[in-house]
């Protein structure tokens, strides 16, 4: 330990003459974050340090470390991640043009604290055999009786699922949405799954005809299986848009190197990132400029719902309680 | 009155402190009470998980306990066709996480898996097909994932205990399933509890292989409250909980024991050699066994590891296997070393005070693997915060001092796997005898040199079982690893974490079978230091 120590003071002295070097706590997986960094340090020298984690563990990890954290940025998925992260005060505000023209407003955080950086959208899918999309509509639909034993869900226990229900909330009240999601408890064709893959699959097998599940897990399905009898119908398009997610970024508020973070930020938000960044896990680009990867934009396109998605984390405790109180599990 | 430290809490209490700290740290949530919240949890979601973690509880110890020393015996003692091989083959169900079990499980049983489908093809419906997402497969799965803990420690009982006590009982007068039951079973009782207590501590603290079924247990509610409610204190408030209902059970079973002696006869009688049906449903049963917890889910890996080969296979590989092999290593050394001298010192000093820091030492493992990661990490960083105002105020401009570095991975995995550590090292003091220890006394062997000329030597076949359980259940941990490991210096583990928390199951087999195959060679090294 002392060797370290000496170390650590002699290698500071020296600190001046190294190559600048952002550092990243991610809880966006490797495989995913990776060829972007390294990408990165190709085109500018800059080196780019990071560790990944689950996003609870991550945010404690920074909370404990305060003022002597080793990390620059943090990037999570997840809205509700990004809000709770702002909320206590691990973040910092950040002004830049870069990123305010290259991010719609509803998919950043409104003091600047987080930028989204890909779109994921949860829309409904059905069994091809069973269903006409004509009888589909709205998450809200799917609460009505006519559904009774053939809906299947991922657990509530999923921020994806904390987020939906939240976004509800927003639009309908604590009341009429806890009407709907005893609606879809009472439909259910099966317990909820543990995620969104066994639940697509269990709409392919007819166990259920229709569900609720991220665009990207169906996309890595039919990249398997293109014959698989389920289909994409976009939810919401009357009234309201599909829901939709962001992975994001801000600068930690302790940030050593502050300019090298927004840099790596605007970069990511930025033409030649965007499509490395969101379609290498079928995601949507969050720039608006930017065409989402052919497989995905085959899919068709969708109007998203626009409320702020940092709605998803203000209201996910309220949606998850009232979750627990309709019985979903 | 007394004394509210003893000479013996003074030598536990370094090893002890790895734990308790971190506790320390969790029971302080209970200075920020959380009514709101508790009071939520208390209607909608503790009347349901109290009833599912009370069945898990009951059903998982009953089938670890039943599973474990049916196997123990059978290839400790008898002997019938395939004896030497289930002997080690039955233990690597220990180096298969059971997140992964549970999740090829599912995948195979489940409406959408492969055998409902031929069933449903076959006969047109499958209706009757027992519920694999239910609290009996939630139970079955973690039963064949964690009745190893009690194999191996049945195993050892039985081996030390030596067969002639059993023959030394039927001279008396007792028939062979008599002997079996009046003699051999309650003198492998430490070693079944300690196993026992292991797998359930373990089924406690259990997260991934729950969330597999989403089945709702009370560490699901610890992790609601702190990932969905946003509400730490009150997940380190339910974590806290957990391991008082762990305290309680550990003191009432070692108050049960009573002063009850365990030592063994030593000396090894002939095996006691199956015919007719017997034979074969001992076969039946280990190859069972083997199949379903081991073969099955180690098939399934490989064959989705063929698949990722080319794609996920690179140079980056061998350091992902060198980190796990070393940190899995340093752990099992450490935390032994810590279990030996934990146990010594007991030994030596029976107070009270010894007795409870000593107990409350191996707490560790009853904690949510996540919680506990917090509750390391907060004391270090406070301590790194020091030592980086030394460091800077000589001129340097640091963030980490202690944070990131081999030791403090070491510090937390103790923390973590303590309990690991000391139950088969614990169970192996009980057959020492007092009568050895007064002898060794009487030739001027004390303190100290007890440790080393008595109790190290006596306690080898325990602290085996230790290096090898440790070694295992380092390769397989997550959180810890997480939090603290230093920049870029991932594992097998932090690799199974990427792939699986995007749902990429396939990719996640190559670093599943890493931890397989490098948990073969201790098991393979232990059962054949001990096989007589």
């Amino acid at each position: 330990m002392k060797t370290k120590v000496l170390l650590s003071v002699l290698l500071s002295v020296g600190a001046l003459a190294q190559a600048e070097t952002v550092t990243v706590y991610s809880a966006r997986n490797e495989q995913l974050i990776k060829p972007l960094f390294d990408a990165y340090t190709r085109e500018t020298g800059v080196q780019v340090r990071f560790v990944t984690g689950t996003e609870g563990a991550l945010l404690a990890r920074l909370k404990a470390e305060g003022a002597n954290s080793p990390a620059d940025m943090l990037l999570t998925v997840d809205a509700g991640n990004l809000w709770l992260a702002a909320n206590q005060g691990v973040l910092k505000p950040v002004k830049s043009a870069v990123l305010e023209s290259n991010i719609p407003a509803h998919l950043r955080d409104p003091n600047g604290e987080w930028f989204g950086l890909s779109v994921r959208a949860r829309t409904m899918f059905y069994n091809k055999v069973r269903v006409q999309p004509a009888s589909l509509s709205s998450y809200e639909d799917l609460a009505d009786p006519k559904w009774k034993g053939r809906l299947c869900l991922r657990t509530s226990k999923k921020v994806y699922n904390q987020s939906l229900v939240a976004m509800l909330i927003a639009q309908h009240g604590e009341q009429k949405t806890e009407q709907i999601v005893r609606g879809w408890v009472a439909n259910l064709a099966t317990a909820p799954f543990s995620d969104d893959t066994a639940m697509l699959k269990a709409v392919a097998a007819g166990q259920c005809e229709v569900g609720i599940a991220n665009t990207y897990y169906y996309g890595r399905m039919i990249a398997k299986e293109p014959n698989l009898p389920v289909g994409i119908f976009w939810a919401n398009q009357k009234a309201g848009g599909v829901h939709v997610n962001v992975s994001g970024a801000g600068v930690t508020r302790h940030a050593r190197n502050e300019k090298g973070a927004i840099r790596l930020i605007e970069w990511l938000s930025s033409n030649k990132a965007q499509n490395l960044y969101a379609d290498k896990n079928m995601e949507y680009p969050a720039n608006p400029k930017i065409k989402a990867d052919s497989i995905v934009a085959g899919w068709g396109s969708f109007k998203p719902n626009l409320i702020n998605v940092a709605k998803a984390g203000e209201l996910q405790a309220q949606a998850t309680k009232l979750m627990d109180r309709a019985g979903y599990k | 009155m007394k004394p509210l430290i003893s000479r013996g809490a003074l030598y536990v209490l370094p090893v002890a402190l790895l734990t308790l700290i971190p506790l320390a740290v969790v029971l302080a949530s209970f200075l920020q009470p959380q009514p709101e919240i508790w009071e939520h949890l208390a209607e909608f979601v503790l009347p349901e998980v109290l009833r599912n973690t009370l069945w898990l509880v009951l059903g998982v110890g009953a089938g670890v306990l039943l599973l474990g020393a049916l196997l123990g015996w059978l290839t400790a003692v008898c002997e019938f066709p395939g004896r030497r091989f289930f002997a080690w083959a039955l233990m690597l169900p220990l180096a298969m996480p059971a997140y992964v079990l549970a999740f090829v499980m599912v995948g195979l049983l489940d409406y959408t898996g492969p055998v409902q489908t031929f069933l449903r093809e076959s006969f047109g419906e499958a209706d009757w097909f027992p519920r694999i997402r239910s609290t009996g497969g939630v139970v079955l799965t973690l039963t064949l994932a964690l009745y190893p803990y009690v194999y191996l420690m049945a195993r050892e009982a039985f081996l030390s205990q030596g067969r002639r006590a059993l023959e030394a009982a039927q001279t008396l007068g007792l028939t062979r399933r008599q002997a079996f039951w009046r003699v051999a079973l309650p003198m492998a009782r430490p070693w079944l509890a300690g196993g026992t207590m292991l797998a359930l501590m373990e089924t406690l603290a259990d997260f991934g292989t729950v969330a597999i079924f989403n089945f709702d247990t009370f560490t699901t509610a610890i992790y609601k409250s702190w990932l969905a409610l946003f509400n730490l204190p009150a997940a380190a408030q339910l974590a806290s909980l957990l391991v008082l209902f762990v305290f309680v059970l550990a003191w009432l079973e070692a108050k049960s024991r009573g002063a009850r002696r365990f030592h063994g006869k030593g000396g090894q009688g002939a095996r006691i050699v199956l015919y007719g049906w017997p034979r074969w449903a001992a076969f039946g049963l280990c190859l069972t066994v083997l199949l379903v917890a081991f073969v099955i889910p180690a098939l399934q890996l490989l064959q989705w590891g063929i698949k990722v080969w080319a794609e996920e296979v690179d140079a980056r590989y061998w350091g992902f296997v060198w980190h796990s092999l070393l940190l899995a290593l340093l752990a099992a050394l450490f935390v032994a070393a810590g279990a030996l001298l934990l146990t010594h010192f007991v030994r030596r000093f029976p107070d009270s005070v010894t007795q409870w820091l000593s107990r409350i030492a191996v707490l560790g493992y009853a904690v949510p693997g996540t919680v506990l990661a917090v509750g390391v990490f907060i004391p270090i960083a406070w301590l790194d915060d020091q030592l980086i105002a030394v460091v800077n105020a000589l001129g340097g401009a640091e963030t980490e001092v202690l944070k990131g570095t081999l030791a403090v991975m070491l510090l937390a995995l103790a923390a973590r796997f303590m309990a690991v550590g000391v139950q088969p090292v614990e169970a192996a003091m009980q057959r020492i005898t007092r009568n050895q220890e007064d002898a060794a006394r009487s030739l001027g062997v004390t303190g100290r040199a007890l440790l080393w000329r008595l109790h190290l030597p006596m306690l080898r076949g325990g602290i085996l079982s230790a290096l090898l359980l440790v070694f295992v259940e380092t390769m397989k941990e997550m959180p810890i690893t997480l939090m603290t490991r230093p920049f870029g210096w991932d594992t097998l583990a932090v690799r199974i974490f990427e792939m699986t928390s995007e749902g990429m199951w396939e990719q996640a087999a190559l670093p599943s079978l890493g931890i397989v195959l490098a948990g073969l060679v201790p098991v393979v090294i232990l059962i054949r230091q001990t096989e007589k």
